[in-house]
């Protein structure tokens, strides 16, 4: 499979404070990775570089081939091709329709399209009922499966997951999760990066984890591996649940 | 004099034309001026936020003296021929509404949270599309900075009299009309004056508050 995502040496220093090391390792096209780790690891900081939020401090990002930096004139056009969903749902200050046509109305959308689109996707999501409700009165369930609708609703090849079903009961958590199945299924050459401290998740569903310790990635296994043989002693603490800290 | 009711309504409206014009002019130059400073990243934005705010207090009696200059007959504009014209009190008093409203809008879209920004940056948004975005979510801090704005103007005397010269019939505003009867000993005029300024801005904020509470959808 082709690399869709690659970190070369990346490091990240917040105000002097080292956030990430040096972290290498490329993620192919149909492939959903996970990336676990202590709070305070460098999860987010990972997410972040790969979605161009952030800039490393060193080292390169190469995404669909080509290397990319925050400054790019491109930087943009490749920040259109990557969905990104995080742990706190944040939605904007207009109905729900409003919230989900966002993503179609910035990239130009004509607003007939737009408004069958989201008719069509806030019916699939059980929100139709509530699409003139302002978003921000959505129970935090509702919010995120918005969140997540709005950042897949243009078919973005790449999706960032920032512990994106944290807050939520199992009945969202479940559904969050078959979106992301129903997503990676419709096209097999898509991408998921799942950021989670969540280790029920991650052996649900990734198919290759690495896992984050200090800033540093200690060790990059598929799924069966990282859960049952893994070499470093961190990932067997941390996989069995052993204190951390 | 203001001494009938002809003349009251010509005197209010020609108040409320002045500072809403002036309101308007100064909203439309303050609030992208003010998002551009809150948002954008450049060398000395903490000083020109300084400025900003430290320009609050500027004079209305000096925002007078400087347009005075600019179209007395000795001024770089004299030619223009606006001095005791309403216009030029809609330009004095627009320079007292661009601070406020300019340091209102950098501290309106600065208080936005930052998921919000980096949200509608990870959706793709292209910079002017997050501005316009950032100003839609700080929609009641903008219209804030123009009631504000609408309050200061509405209620100065300084810069409407220098400028406008208190003429009757045609530069006469309820604040000029309150100074002028109380200097003639019409407390009681002058008063009832005041209270029709209040009731004035009464309806001005009335309307901008139902604006500001319009639910987004």
């Amino acid at each position: 499979m082709k690399t869709a995502i690659a970190l070369e040496d990346v490091s990240k220093k917040y105000n002097g404070v080292v956030a990430l090391k040096g972290a290498s390792f490329a993620v192919s096209k149909g492939e959903v990775f996970g990336i676990v780790g202590p709070s305070g690891a460098g999860k987010s900081t990972i997410l972040r570089i790969m979605d161009l939020l952030e800039a490393p401090t060193k080292g390169r990002l190469l995404i669909d081939g080509q290397y990319v930096a925050q400054t790019d004139a491109r930087a943009e056009t490749v920040r259109r091709n990557i969905g990104m969903v995080l742990q706190k749902p944040v939605v904007l200050n207009r109905s729900v329709a409003n919230n989900l046509g966002y993503s179609l109305m910035i990239r130009g959308w004509d607003e007939h399209r737009i408004a069958e689109v989201v008719d069509a996707e806030l019916k699939r999501l059980g929100l139709h009922g509530r699409r003139r409700t302002n978003a921000r009165n959505l129970s935090g369930g509702e919010m995120q499966r918005l969140c997540f609708a709005r950042a897949t609703v243009h078919a973005p090849s790449m999706l960032l997951l920032d512990e994106f079903a944290a807050n939520l009961d199992p009945a969202n958590v479940s559904l969050l999760e078959n979106q992301v199945q129903e997503y990676m299924r419709e096209d097999g050459n898509r991408t998921v990066v799942i950021v989670t401290h969540n280790m029920f998740q991650a052996k649900r569903m990734c198919t290759r984890i690495a896992l984050i310790w200090d800033g540093e990635i200690v060790e990059i296994a598929d799924r069966k591996k990282f859960f049952e043989n893994p070499e470093d002693a961190r990932t067997a603490a941390f996989v069995s649940g052993e204190s951390v800290y | 004099m203001v001494s009938t009711g002809n003349e009251l309504l010509d005197v209010t409206l020609l108040s409320l034309y002045v500072s809403g014009m002036a309101t308007i002019l100064g909203s439309a130059i303050g609030i992208p001026l003010g998002a551009l400073i809150g948002l954008k990243e450049f060398g000395g934005k903490g000083a020109v936020k300084t400025l900003t705010y430290t320009l609050y207090g500027f004079p209305p009696v000096l925002s007078g003296l400087v347009v005075y200059y600019m179209f007395s007959r000795a001024g770089p504009l004299g030619d223009l021929g606006i001095l005791f014209t309403p216009t030029a009190m809609i330009i004095a008093e627009t320079f007292l509404v661009i601070p406020l409203v300019t340091g209102i809008t950098i501290t309106s879209v600065v208080e936005v949270d930052r998921s919000i920004k980096d949200t509608v940056k990870a959706l793709g948004a292209s910079p002017s599309q997050s501005i316009i975005t950032v100003m839609r979510e700080a929609w009641v801090g903008l219209v804030m900075a123009c009631m504000i704005g609408f309050g200061r103007v509405i209620a100065e005397v300084g810069a409407a009299y220098l400028v406008g010269g208190n003429i009757d019939g045609e530069t006469r505003v309820l604040t000029t009309a309150i100074m002028l009867e109380t200097r003639m000993g019409h407390f009681e005029w002058a008063m009832s004056l005041g209270i029709v300024l209040l009731s004035v801005a009464l309806m001005v904020f009335l309307f901008l508050r139902l604006l500001q509470e319009r639910e987004m959808l």
